[in-house]
This record gives C-alpha cells, sequence and structure tokens, in this order.
C-alpha cells in the first residue's frame, strides 16, 4: 500500500512500484552487455603492464594474419584530437587527453592504460590474438603518491603541463596542472581570535566506485557512415559528444542508445570503450562489443582520488568556529582534472566560518585518470574536518552535535568559494538528529564509540528535456533523457501524474536514443529528479495549457473560464477529470503531444548528518558497526523509498571507504589488488540495516521543492566512523582506510 | 579450436541440448549460445554472484560453472523463477519494497534467496545476511534487500 507522506499532494510521497521493476526482476530488462546483434563480433584491449613506459614500437602482424580476426586497432588509427576542452555537463574534459587515454599514443601512463584491441568471432580468439602483439616499451620511472609527485625530481608525465595558479602559470612543467585558492576575512584575525587551534594532516586511499556491471560497449558504424553506439552510461548526449570528437566527425552522425546501467556513482561518465569499438566496427564492416572484465575495470577506469590533506581550525571558548585553512593535494590520476574542486569548496561548507583559506593542487601520477565518485571530492575533506571539528568541541568540552548546531551553515552563510547560501536544511537535520532515537540511546559497552559527522553537496540543475505524448485513454508516454540508475523513471513520472491529476502507473516513461529525445545532460550531480523532474512538471503544464484551449472550442466558453484543480478541468457546469478531457479531444481533433526542456542554473544543496555506533575489536582492529542512522534533507521526497534508498546506499558506500576499500600499489607501481575479492567492498554481513530520517526544507528552486539526494550520503560516513573510533579505539585515526591492521596497530601504540 | 561437446541438460524445466566448447563458461553458455541474459556478469571469477543460478536447487555462480559440466542436471535461472502469468513472491516483495535500484545485481540476489528460502523459508536476518553474502549489491547498501526477504519469509510463516 501506498501512504503519503503529507495531504498537501496526491502522489509524491507515495511509494508506487517503479515501473522498470518487473523486466529488472525477472531478468528481461537490457543491459549494455546483453546487446546481440546479427554478426557482432567481440572486442578484446591490450594493456600496458607498466606503471609509465614510452611505446616505442608496435607490431600486430601476427594477430591480424590469427584465423577468426577480423580488425586490430592501435593508437595510430585514431585521428589527432586538438587540445580542446570540451564542457560535459559535469565537469569539462580536455579531448585530447580523454582520446589518449582511451587509446595510448605515444605513452603509457598507468597499468591497464589500452595500447591496442582486437575484434574477432568471440573474446577467447581476440584474447589470444592480442596476445600476439609485440609492444616495445621504453619503461620510465613512476609515481603513484600525491606528495611524491609534487616533489621537483618526480618523474613528469606530461611535458606540456605547467602549474596555473589562479590564472597565472609557472615556466617549467610539473605534475600539478593545478592549484586552487579560495579565501574570506582575514586568517590571521581569524587564527587570532581562536582560544583552541586543531591542525592535523590525513590521507585517503585511492578508491573505487564499484558498479556491478563492467563497462560494455556496442558499436556498429554502417555504410552509410552513420555509428549506432549501445553502451553503459551516465549520459547517451555526453557518450555522444565525447565519440564524435575522438572520431573527429559530426554529431549527427552518432546516435547512442544508453542501456539499463548496472550502477555509475560517476565512473560512467567519460568513454572508454565506445570509440575503439567504434573504429574496430568500421575496419571489419562487423557491429564490435568490447565488453570490460573486473580487473579492466579497476585498472583503467574510475576510481575517485587519493589525497594529502592539512586542515586547521580555530574556535573561540564559547565553540564558535572563527577560521579554517585548508591545504589539500587530490590525485587526479594520469591526466589533469580530478577532483579538487569540490573538494576545495566543500571543506568548510557545513559551517558559518568567518576567516578561512584553501589551497588546492590538482596531481598527476600513474594511476588510472581519477573521475567523479558520488559527491565526488566531498568525502574526503569531510573525513578531515569533521575530525577537527570533533576535536575542537573535545578540547573545549562541548557536546559534539552542539558546535556543530552552534556553527551550522544557514540562508545566507557564504561558502569560502564564494556562494551565498539560499535556504537549506542543515540547522533542520542538526535538529532530527537531537530529537532521534539513536542520538537519545545511550551506548553501552567495552571499545564502543558513537559518532557524528555532516556532510554536503551542491547538486546540480544543467540540461534536460522531455516530450509527452498522450494516447487514445487518457494514459501517457514520457519520453526522456535520463538514464535511469535507481529509480528516476517513476520520481519524474510521479512529479507529471501529480501535475496532471492521474496515477504514476497512467505515465509510461522510457528513457530514449539521442535520436529521439532533446539534449540531456548526465544522471550525475543527484540532478535527475530536481532537472528532468522539472522538465516533466513544465510539460505537463504545456500539455494543460493545450487542453485548456481546445476544451475552450469543445466547450464553447473563453479559455479563462476555465479553471484546473488537482488536474480536472471545470468550466461552469463543465467538469472533466484529465483522461476524459484527453479521450474527448483525441475524438474530436489532433492528438496531444507536449514537451518542455529546462537548464536550471542553480545549486540544489542537500545537506545531512549520520550517526554511527561501533565497536573495534582490540585483538584485531577490526570494527563492526552496530548502529547507523543518516538524515538528510531531501527538499521533497518524491518517493520517499528511492530517497531511503539512496540515503542507505550511500551510507554503506562510506563505510566500505572508511573501513575497507583500497587501491594496493606494489613496488612497481602496478595495481596488486584488481578483484572484488581484493578489492573488498561491504557485503551483507558487513553491515546492519542502515536508519533514515528525511528532512524537507523546500528547495525554492523547484515547484515541489526538489533537492535531489543521490550524492550527499556518501559524505559523512568515513568521518561518523573516525569519531565513534577515536572513542571506541581510545586514539584517532587520520588514515583511511580505517582498516584491521591500522587500527590495531593505532591501539597497541597508543596501549 | 577443440571440437564442441554436445550436452544434454533441463533449463527451467525444459530438456535443452546445446554445443559447447571445453572452455566454455555455463555463464557463456547461457547468455551467448542460448540467449538467456538474466544471469549478469558481474566478475567473471566467482566473487559477485550476480550469474547465480541454481544447479539441483543449489546456487552456484554460473562463471564457474563449465558448460560441459551440466550434462543431466536441472538449471534453474532467473527466467525461471515467475511463471508465466505472475511473479514469485520474492519477485513481488523487490519490486513493491523496493529493493532494487539499477538491478544488475538483481537477478543473483533473487536466484539465491529462491534457494535459501525453499531451504529454511522462515529464514532470520542472520541467516539472510549470511547466506546471501555472495550476492554483492553496490546500490542498496541492502536494507531494503533484506527487508523484502524478510517480508516473504514472514508470510511464509502464516
Amino acid at each position: 500500500m501506498s501512504t503519503s507522506t503529507n495531504g498537501k499532494y496526491r502522489v509524491l510521497g507515495t511509494r508506487p512500484r517503479r515501473h522498470d521493476g518487473t523486466d529488472k526482476v525477472t531478468g528481461k530488462a537490457v543491459y549494455s552487455n546483453d546487446v546481440q546483434l546479427p554478426g557482432l563480433l567481440a572486442g578484446f584491449v591490450l594493456r600496458s603492464p607498466h606503471a609509465h613506459a614510452r611505446i616505442i614500437s608496435i607490431d600486430t602482424s601476427e594477430a591480424e594474419a590469427t584465423a577468426g580476426v577480423h580488425a586490430v586497432v592501435t593508437g595510430k588509427d585514431f585521428p589527432n584530437v586538438a587540445n580542446k576542452i570540451a564542457d560535459l555537463g559535469e565537469g569539462s574534459i580536455n579531448l585530447s587527453n580523454l582520446s589518449d587515454n582511451v587509446m595510448a599514443k605515444t605513452k603509457v601512463l598507468y597499468k591497464g592504460h589500452p595500447v591496442a584491441a582486437v575484434a574477432a568471432v568471440d573474446v577467447h580468439v581476440a584474447e589470444e590474438a592480442a596476445g600476439k602483439i609485440k609492444v616495445e616499451y621504453e619503461k620510465l620511472d613512476s609515481v603513484t603518491w600525491v606528495l611524491d609527485a609534487m616533489k621537483d625530481d618526480a618523474p613528469l608525465l606530461h611535458e606540456d603541463v605547467f602549474t596555473d595558479h589562479m590564472g597565472e602559470k609557472d615556466e617549467t612543467p610539473s605534475n600539478t596542472p593545478t592549484h586552487l585558492h579560495f579565501e574570506k576575512g582575514n586568517i590571521e584575525e581569524g587564527f587570532a581570535q581562536a582560544d583552541v587551534v586543531i591542525e592535523r594532516e590525513f590521507r585517503t586511499a585511492t578508491v573505487h566506485q564499484g558498479y556491478i556491471e563492467p563497462h560494455s560497449s556496442t558499436a556498429d558504424w554502417n555504410e552509410n557512415g552513420r555509428l549506432h553506439v549501445w553502451t553503459s552510461t551516465q549520459g547517451a548526449f555526453t557518450a555522444r559528444q565525447q565519440t564524435a570528437e575522438i572520431l573527429q566527425i559530426p554529431i549527427s552522425k552518432v546516435v547512442v542508445t544508453p542501456c539499463e546501467i548496472g550502477g555509475g556513482f560517476g565512473g560512467k561518465i567519460a568513454v572508454y570503450g565506445e570509440p575503439v569499438a567504434a573504429i574496430l566496427s568500421k575496419l571489419s564492416g562487423r557491429p564490435v562489443k568490447i565488453q570490460m572484465t573486473r580487473a579492466e575495470v579497476f585498472e583503467s577506469t574510475g576510481p575517485t582520488p587519493g589525497s594529502f590533506m592539512r586542515v586547521k581550525m580555530g574556535a573561540t571558548s564559547d565553540g564558535t568556529l572563527v577560521a579554517g585553512e585548508a591545504w589539500l593535494a587530490y590525485d587526479a590520476g594520469a591526466y589533469p582534472g580530478g577532483m579538487i574542486g569540490p573538494g576545495c569548496m566543500c571543506v568548510f561548507s557545513c559551517y558559518d566560518i568567518e576567516h578561512a583559506v584553501v589551497d588546492g593542487y590538482d596531481v598527476c601520477l600513474n594511476k588510472p585518470h581519477t573521475k567523479a565518485y558520488r559527491a565526488p571530492g566531498a568525502t574526503q575533506v569531510a573525513f578531515a574536518a569533521e575530525q577537527v571539528v570533533d576535536e575542537i568541541a573535545e578540547q573545549l568540552g562541548i557536546c559534539k552535535l552542539k558546535i556543530r548546531q552552534l556553527n551550522a551553515a544557514s540562508e545566507g552563510t557564504r561558502r569560502v568559494d564564494g556562494p551565498v547560501y539560499p535556504p537549506v536544511g542543515f540547522v533542520e537535520c542538526l535538529a532530527a538528529a537531537e530529537a532521534s532515537d539513536h542520538w537519545n540511546t545511550p551506548l553501552e559497552g567495552e571499545n564502543v564509540g558513537r559518532g557524528i559527522a555532516a556532510g554536503f553537496w551542491f547538486g546540480c540543475g544543467l540540461k534536460s528535456a522531455v516530450s509527452l505524448m498522450v494516447n487514445h485513454d487518457g494514459t501517457v508516454n514520457l519520453t526522456e533523457g535520463s538514464p535511469d540508475i535507481g529509480g528516476t523513471r517513476t520520481s519524474i513520472a510521479m512529479q507529471l501524474a501529480e501535475v496532471l491529476g492521474i496515477e504514476a502507473a497512467d505515465v509510461v516513461p522510457r528513457v530514449a536514443d539521442t535520436d529521439s529525445v532533446g539534449y540531456t545532460d548526465v544522471t550525475g550531480g543527484s540532478r535527475v529528479t530536481f532537472a528532468t523532474g522539472l522538465a516533466a512538471y513544465e510539460a505537463g503544464i504545456d500539455l494543460q495549457t493545450q487542453m485548456k484551449k481546445r476544451a475552450a472550442g469543445l466547450w464553447e466558453c473563453a479559455e479563462d473560464d476555465i479553471s484546473i484543480d488537482q488536474g480536472t478541468f471545470s468550466a461552469g457546469e463543465k467538469k472533466a477529470g484529465f483522461k476524459e478531457l484527453a479521450q474527448e479531444l483525441f475524438k474530436e481533433g489532433e492528438p496531444l503531444v507536449a514537451r518542455a526542456s529546462v537548464a536550471p542554473d542553480c545549486a540544489t544543496n542537500s545537506f545531512g548528518l549520520h550517526l554511527v555506533d561501533l565497536k573495534v575489536d582490540p585483538e584485531t582492529g577490526k570494527a563492526t558497526i552496530l548502529r547507523y542512522t543518516a538524515i538528510q534533507d531531501a527538499g521533497k521526497a518524491i518517493h520517499p523509498s528511492y530517497v531511503e534508498g539512496q540515503m542507505q546506499g550511500g551510507a554503506v558506500q562510506g563505510i566500505g571507504w572508511a573501513l575497507n576499500e583500497e587501491y594496493f600499489y606494489g613496488d612497481d607501481d602496478t595495481m596488486d589488488n584488481a578483484s572484488f575479492l581484493d578489492y573488498r567492498i561491504p557485503t551483507m554481513l558487513d553491515v546492519p540495516m542502515i536508519d533514515t530520517i528525511i528532512v524537507e526544507v523546500a528547495n525554492p528552486d523547484h515547484p515541489y521543492g526538489v533537492r535531489g539526494v543521490g550524492e550527499t550520503p556518501i559524505v559523512p560516513p568515513p568521518g561518523a566512523i573516525a569519531n565513534a573510533m577515536a572513542v571506541a579505539a581510545g586514539t584517532r585515526i587520520y588514515e583511511l582506510p580505517m582498516s584491521p591492521p591500522k587500527v590495531w596497530k593505532a591501539m597497541t601504540d597508543n596501549s | 579450436m577443440a571440437a564442441k561437446n554436445q550436452i544434454a541438460t533441463t533449463i527451467n524445466g525444459e530438456p535443452v541440448d546445446f554445443l559447447c566448447k571445453p572452455r566454455e563458461s555455463l555463464l557463456e553458455i547461457l547468455r551467448g549460445n542460448l540467449g538467456m541474459t538474466g544471469a549478469k556478469e558481474g566478475c567473471n571469477n566467482g566473487n559477485c554472484g550476480a550469474c547465480t543460478v541454481l544447479i539441483d536447487g543449489l546456487p552456484v555462480n554460473s562463471c564457474l560453472v563449465l558448460g560441459v559440466e551440466v550434462e543431466g542436471v536441472e538449471i534453474t535461472t532467473v527466467e525461471g523463477i515467475a511463471d508465466a502469468s505472475q511473479l514469485d513472491p520474492i519477485q513481488d516483495c523487490f519490486v513493491e519494497g523496493a529493493a532494487l535500484q539499477c538491478g544488475i545485481c538483481t537477478p543473483g540476489f533473487i536466484v539465491t534467496t529462491r534457494a535459501l528460502l525453499d531451504k529454511k523459508p522462515d529464514a532470520d536476518e542472520q541467516t539472510i545476511r549470511f547466506d546471501l553474502s555472495g550476492n554483492l549489491c553496490r546500490c542498496t547498501g541492502y536494507d531494503k534487500i533484506v527487508r523484502a526477504i524478510q517480508h516473504v519469509a514472514s508470510e511464509s510463516k502464516g
């Protein structure tokens, strides 16, 4: 049964069954690797075994001569791409680097960097043939830790990268493409006012998004020069743009069909196999599919930055935070452009601090190019700042919830990077924590601890388009361009149903290919329920406006005499619900279609607070999560079950990041643990139920107040768990992950 | 290229013959040769459980079973869990309880859960978490999956 969270809405706040649910529980939903085409070939990518090397020569002759092989490509088959920056909606990318990442041209920059690819009758034949390709490398020194990569004598990845200090460029090349600097107030004055100052250094490991579905792309380049790509992507239009740019063909020559997507979390925005499969298809004249193995996913896609951070904060004796200073170095991986920007913007984003300075460095090193992972860059800084806030509270003897309430960012607070918050719900989240059963239930026992931490993510608008087609019976087909990763077909359909006064089940949502719907930016930035939902709302209004005009003709009255209440049209005695009127209008004249496109230029600003109780085993250092509560401002929870799901899923990813997950690098700077056995994400046995409290402080930029909720929930967990660990273990840990050996050592050293 | 073997087996109650090379896994046979793409490939080395099928009622990772090994056995895949007209209660509770997000791990969870509840219809939370710890989900944090299974288990108690 659906139950409404409030009486104001008929559909919003209820929990209808998702439209794609049945196909996903029966195995019928078509994911990218399920695509089958006549004559389909399998592609296999040969990858660098070295962390850093120059390519001297590649001999593909033996592979090409292998029975069953239809095409072989190397970097030479790719067109030259200018050093051009392309806006991909959420973030921008240098296309030359992107092309180089898809297939190395002169140098390999990490283990797993593609150097050649083979298309053959099946993947085993392709793999065997790829093994016959002879690549001669000149090995180069490599580096995988940010502070090492920043040294003057570090192995240099790119000869043409010069540090850009907010517009001023250095004259000698370095591994640090960008130095960001933000400040507000006067930092010396701020620290002079402080009665207590805490400064700490933090390190976090490189971690992977860990979506269960490996990347898979199928390309069919037909005889007319039109390329059709079926792929697992968070954004079909950005995949189309990147593919067209790398291949140097017009965008109109490419159509991308976004298949059902098996998780992304920010890691399925850049293209990898798409352009490679395309060139193999062009050469072979057959469709080609490239499916990554799990090891390839770990070694060649994603991960999100490892980091070094120094955070210093000062407070007066009453607990007012007066100064904050942060020095951040984030690993960008092989190419410039990691997650340092949002890291800088988020480090003090939860608090109203008068004086602050943040310096951030984007650092290239011999790992795969880092990508967004759910609130990219924010989790690292929250791990740091939330521990410093806790230590200040400890020194001042102030309650850890109180110090956050005392300093909470609210409407009018200016962030260090400039923006001033509109109405936001952090204070309300803190109040919800204070009133929660979890906070008010004492935690007792040995080696146990409770921790809290806050988190923030901007959320963004970007571009979305939807179109509506009304069927004979008054149901509505809704075509959208946002790949549905976690139930957004339904959260968007519900907003349309609310406007039109019909049921969610009366809407038939479809995620379309790039030929069939208006441009839509990626599913990312917590934006889909907000922005594509806004487009659905606007399209509903467009439809009603048209219907009102035609109803005036039908009812022989003035348009202005018709009013619409909860979807029902009425004028004097005349009255018709949406479906009834739609059926009448279909009989009377032309079919009803409507559309809307939006590009809201605003952040949606979602805050959260997490509470965690844990127990640590002093014999092994292993932490067990005893109780977990995630609190978050959703603005308006359209489908509460899926909002809870985002909060629970993000929390558990954060728990994995906090306690277990890390890339291990061997002496040769290559990844040692590229499997789900050795890169261990949380299993069902590792976590308890995740309780949720949804706070609703309306976002003024959305008709229903939606904020978008996907990213914030990953931000607090490592900080909250570190704060709980400090109590449970009796010592603080400043390094992620807080894996058993590290915790055991810290506890042993401490005793 | 090695000669293909002819294998006779039963899949979802129907007798099925197929040809396979000695190196091909059951997962490859199902997805490729037989076009049954319900079982998903998440890791191809037995770590994630997305390709789980039942062999004679027991859950196995089909990526770790060779096609030539299934002669004479009874295989159940996610395609055989629902009957033609309605969802299995497990599938129904997964949809009703929002126990899936991206859905790629869901077929594996459905199949493993079917095996668990066939064995222990009233499984408690700890049993559920233990028996399904070989199925990885990265989206849900497992909460709603456990609750959906608990719901099915509680229904079985009447």
